[in-house]
């Protein structure tokens, strides 16, 4: 009964930066089943899908549907031969309702005008038909992470897909919508529908999944049941070796206060909500303050405003006692800051220099760096090369352009500036976010290594086995405003965080404010 | 054992490095081929006209001179917009700036009577300081309003023209000469013939040392690093604490000095007044400079050089045989349109790319297997 109803053979891809994403992968899924695609950051998963869905050309092989060899050059060709695709980051126009999206590009026509009922009416079917439930008339920008990824999927569904590509759908949402979402999956594999699971949580793919391909450094590596082997197998076929999940780490030994959060408040651009709702915490020498939250909830405006990127906010902040609004970026980074951006390619790193020139951007013009009115070559080349080893960034040398490097070594030229800069707070925004397993354990190791000489860490992450194993304390983000803050972040549970995450527990301010240090 | 598998294989990065020279080289190549075939199509005597346009330059000393004097003023300008494009600013008042200069150094040369050395220098100061002020002002507005200064400087250009005719035609006009022109400049004011027989002044040396001195402001200096980082990523200068609008503002203001310092240079070393009637085009011709030497000041003598020896070699093929001298603008426009397209050459770099990648796994798999 297990019929193939979809097979890639041989699939090459090459990006024009030279990286080889896909090395003769070949792939092939069952009518009828949850398939899980699993690997590192960088393994190659994403980009197998994009050429499935024909967003990416491959160099090489072939894409057999039912048998019949289809040649797939753009999304629509993918869409038309029933597949789908739920990307990580929505594809959906806020400003418009639920049915308005669902119909978007194939809009039911009344008298050659659009016709609202008949979108409302395809949208009400097509969920009675599989189980979802939405309201076709609410707004898409109304709607929580969880919600909208249903009407992703539905707008797959509607558009008559029979595979359905879902790239990291767990990474957005909460423990409880993880929940949701997997008993509407296994409802569409009983309705007969194929499913590709791409993820990297391997309990996820044990609890889901019938069967798994996983993915390594660009090859796939095995098929295999999923009831036939164990997570600490996959991990191993995933990474190649048997790597340390947890991080070695004593307690904290917490000192003076570095940072200082007081009141702060701030309008957000997009709605009438507020972005911020009088934040108030702070962060001492020698700890790691972890910040945990859906994406989207003012972590992104609250490191902003930290790190002196926008200075549009009301209260007070303080870095070593120096107020961030009133001094420049470089000001504040002498007087301590180092800051991991969360959007590396638009503020970590300049795509078009070489590695040495990313590295040297906070500090060449400090005096150390100058022979008389030049640069000292000599000095930097050498800082580069000397960073480059410690920090075991791979590449063809300092001058290479940084933007042909992966992901995860362009993470560690960041950080490689950014922890050698003896600074005393480190502002740390999704630090591992996207980047192979082997450098997110050497970036968590190195902010560990850094609170224990003395330096105070805010770490923002949407990875909460990442908040949770490192940090010292802990604190909740939810709609901008603080939702609960635990002492010891050891004591708490995924479930327990996803609730206040979710807003619907929240702790008594008394109990919150104890984090601003003023019990 | 690696001994087998020994042979080097090419990195991503030299395959990059390789390409980018190969854009500019064949898009040069490409361009001079269609003028040949234009001169095949529309000459009667094909032969003799290439070959005047490709040797002709070469045959006389006056000739050779009239490359370097058609260069001379090209150095100053590309090394302008090195400065102003590798901040990415497409501000083009270098065309106003350059006139503007001219102007200025007409004031200089009419007005002031000072010694020799000392004269030239304060006329090539002033030239500066107006260009400067042509480039200053689409900067301002940019950093100020957020105006795009590919339309405030084409504007800028055209009031640059008019205070530059204006000032020539109703404060400084001679009215002894039978044409609207300043006074002639003082002798002190002129620069110096170096090479008898031709026009050759002592620009070109200057217009080397400025050449110079932008290699190695913009790649040795810490200023420089600051223009080109704001170039590539301004939020990532931002993001490292770089005086962003500062660092824009001064490489428009360099940029605008240059640019006016070459102005005055043509007007004193080429001329004995201020007798331009117009917009020069040798701004735009700058920018055509800068692209090809992919704005670093130490390529653009050369970048200037091709471009001077295919103006005169196209001037003496128009007056030797029958055509026209604006085949140069012709061979210009490939030019730009190759050299700045980069996904030209794009699907050969991609296949020489999977090349590599297939040798590399190859390689791999020996390793693997050993």
């Amino acid at each position: 009964m297990d019929t193939v109803v979809l097979s890639m053979e041989n699939i090459t891809k090459v990006y024009s930066n030279g990286f080889v994403a896909n090395k003769n992968v070949n792939f092939s899924v069952n009518e009828g089943e949850i398939h899980a695609l699993v690997g590192e950051n960088g393994a190659g998963k994403s980009t197998l899908m994009k050429v499935l869905f024909g967003v990416e050309k491959p160099d090489e092989g072939h894409i057999y549907l039912r048998g019949k060899e289809i040649h797939i050059d753009n999304p629509i060709v993918a869409i038309k031969s029933g597949i789908g695709m739920v990307h990580q980051h929505f594809m959906l126009v806020p400003s418009l309702t639920v049915a308005e999206n669902i119909v978007l590009g194939m809009e039911p026509r009344k008298k050659g005008f659009f016709s609202m009922e008949r979108a409302v009416e395809i949208t009400e079917k097509a969920a009675a038909q599989f189980h979802f439930q939405v309201d076709a008339t609410a707004k898409i920008e109304d709607l929580s992470v969880g919600k909208k990824q249903k009407i992703e999927i539905l707008k797959a569904l509607v558009r008559g897909a029979r595979i359905l590509i879902l790239d990291e759908p767990t990474a957005v949402l909460t423990p409880q919508e993880t929940k949701e979402l997997f008993i509407e999956l296994k409802n569409l594999r009983d309705e007969g529908l194929t499913v590709i699971f791409i993820s990297h949580k391997l309990n996820e793919v044990t609890e889901l999944c019938d069967r798994i391909t996983v993915m390594r450094a660009g090859r796939s590596i095995g098929v295999q049941e999923v009831k036939n082997v164990s997570e600490s197998d996959i991990s191993r076929k995933m990474i190649g070796r048997d790597i340390q999940l947890n991080i070695q780490k004593t307690r904290a030994k917490p000192g003076a206060t570095i940072l200082e959060v007081a009141n702060v408040s701030k309008n957000s651009s997009t709605s009438a909500k507020k972005a911020l709702d009088s934040v108030s915490f702070r962060v001492r020498r020698g700890e790691i303050l972890g910040i945990a939250g859906v994406e989207g909830n003012g972590q992104t405006e609250l490191s902003e405003s930290i790190t002196g990127m926008n200075k549009d906010f009301e209260g007070s902040i303080k870095i070593g006692g120096l107020d961030v609004r009133s001094h420049s970026i470089r000001q504040t980074r002498e007087n301590g800051l180092a800051h991991i951006s969360e959007d590396r390619i638009t503020y970590g790193i300049v795509g078009d220099g070489s590695i040495e020139e990313n590295i040297i951007s906070d500090r060449y013009y400090k005096p150390e760096f100058q022979k008389g009115p030049l640069l000292d070559f000599k000095k930097i080349d050498a800082l580069a090369d000397g960073l480059i080893k410690d920090f075991t960034i791979k590449c063809d040398g300092r001058d290479q352009p940084i933007k042909m490097l992966s992901g995860g070594n362009m993470q560690k030229v960041v950080v490689a500036r950014e922890f050698t800069s003896g600074s005393s707070l480190i502002v740390a925004n999704q630090p591992t976010r996207g980047i192979d397993v082997g450098a997110s354990e050497f970036i968590r190791n190195k902010l560990v290594e850094l609170r224990d000489n003395g330096a105070g860490v805010l770490l923002i992450s949407a990875d909460l086995n990442e908040v949770m194993e490192l940090s010292d304390s802990l604190i909740v983000m939810s709609d901008g405003k603080i939702a609960a803050y635990f002492e010891d972040a050891g004591s708490v549970s995924t479930d327990e965080l996803g609730e206040y995450m979710l807003g619907i527990k929240t702790m008594s301010p008394d109990r919150i404010r104890s984090v601003a240090g003023n019990d | 054992m690696t001994k087998s598998i020994a042979k080097p294989i090419k990195t991503p990065k030299e395959v990059e490095r390789e390409f980018n020279l190969l854009r500019v080289l064949v898009g040069m190549a490409i361009a001079l081929f269609i003028a040949f075939l234009i001169i095949l199509l529309i000459s009667k005597t094909p032969l003799a006209a290439l070959e005047s346009f490709i040797i002709g330059p070469l045959t006389t000393l006056r000739r050779i001179g009239n490359i370097v004097e058609a260069m001379t003023p090209l150095l100053f300008t590309g090394v302008a917009v090195c400065f102003i494009f590798s901040a990415n600013q497409t501000n083009m008042a270098v065309e106003g700036g350059f006139l503007l200069g001219a102007l200025g150094a007409t004031i200089g040369a009419t007005v002031f009577h000072l010694p020799p050395v000392l004269h030239p220098l304060v006329c090539m100061l002033l030239g500066g300081l107006f260009g400067a002020f042509a480039c200053y002002v689409p900067a301002i507005l940019y950093v100020k309003f957020n105006s795009k200064p590919v339309v405030s400087s084409l504007m800028m250009n055209y009031i640059c023209m008019y205070i530059a005719l204006g000032i020539i035609n109703h404060v400084i006009r001679d009215p002894g000469a039978g044409f609207p022109a300043s006074y002639t400049f003082d002798e002190t004011a002129q620069l110096a013939r170096i090479l008898k027989g031709t026009h050759i002044h002592a620009g070109i040396l200057i217009g080397l040392a400025v050449a110079l001195f932008g290699y190695l402001y913009l790649y040795r200096s810490r200023r420089g690093y600051e223009i080109r980082m704001v170039g590539k990523n301004m939020n990532f200068a931002a993001y490292s604490g770089m005086p962003v609008n500062t660092v824009l503002m001064r490489s428009q203001l360099i940029g605008g000095f240059l640019a006016g310092m070459g102005g005055a240079v043509e007007v004193l070393g080429m001329y004995t007044r201020f007798q331009y009637q117009g917009l020069t085009g040798h701004g735009f011709d700058g920018i055509l400079v800068g692209i090809i030497a992919g704005y670093n000041p130490a390529m653009v003598p050369l970048a200037a050089l091709f471009l001077g020896y295919i103006r005169v070699g196209a001037d003496v093929m128009s007056r030797m045989n029958d055509i026209p001298i604006e085949l140069v603008s012709i061979i210009q426009s490939i030019i730009i349109v190759l050299v700045v397209a980069e996904r030209f050459l794009y699907k050969l770099k991609h296949r020489k790319l999977v090349e590599v990648a297939h040798k590399e796994l190859a390689r791999e798999e020996v390793a693997a297997h050993e």
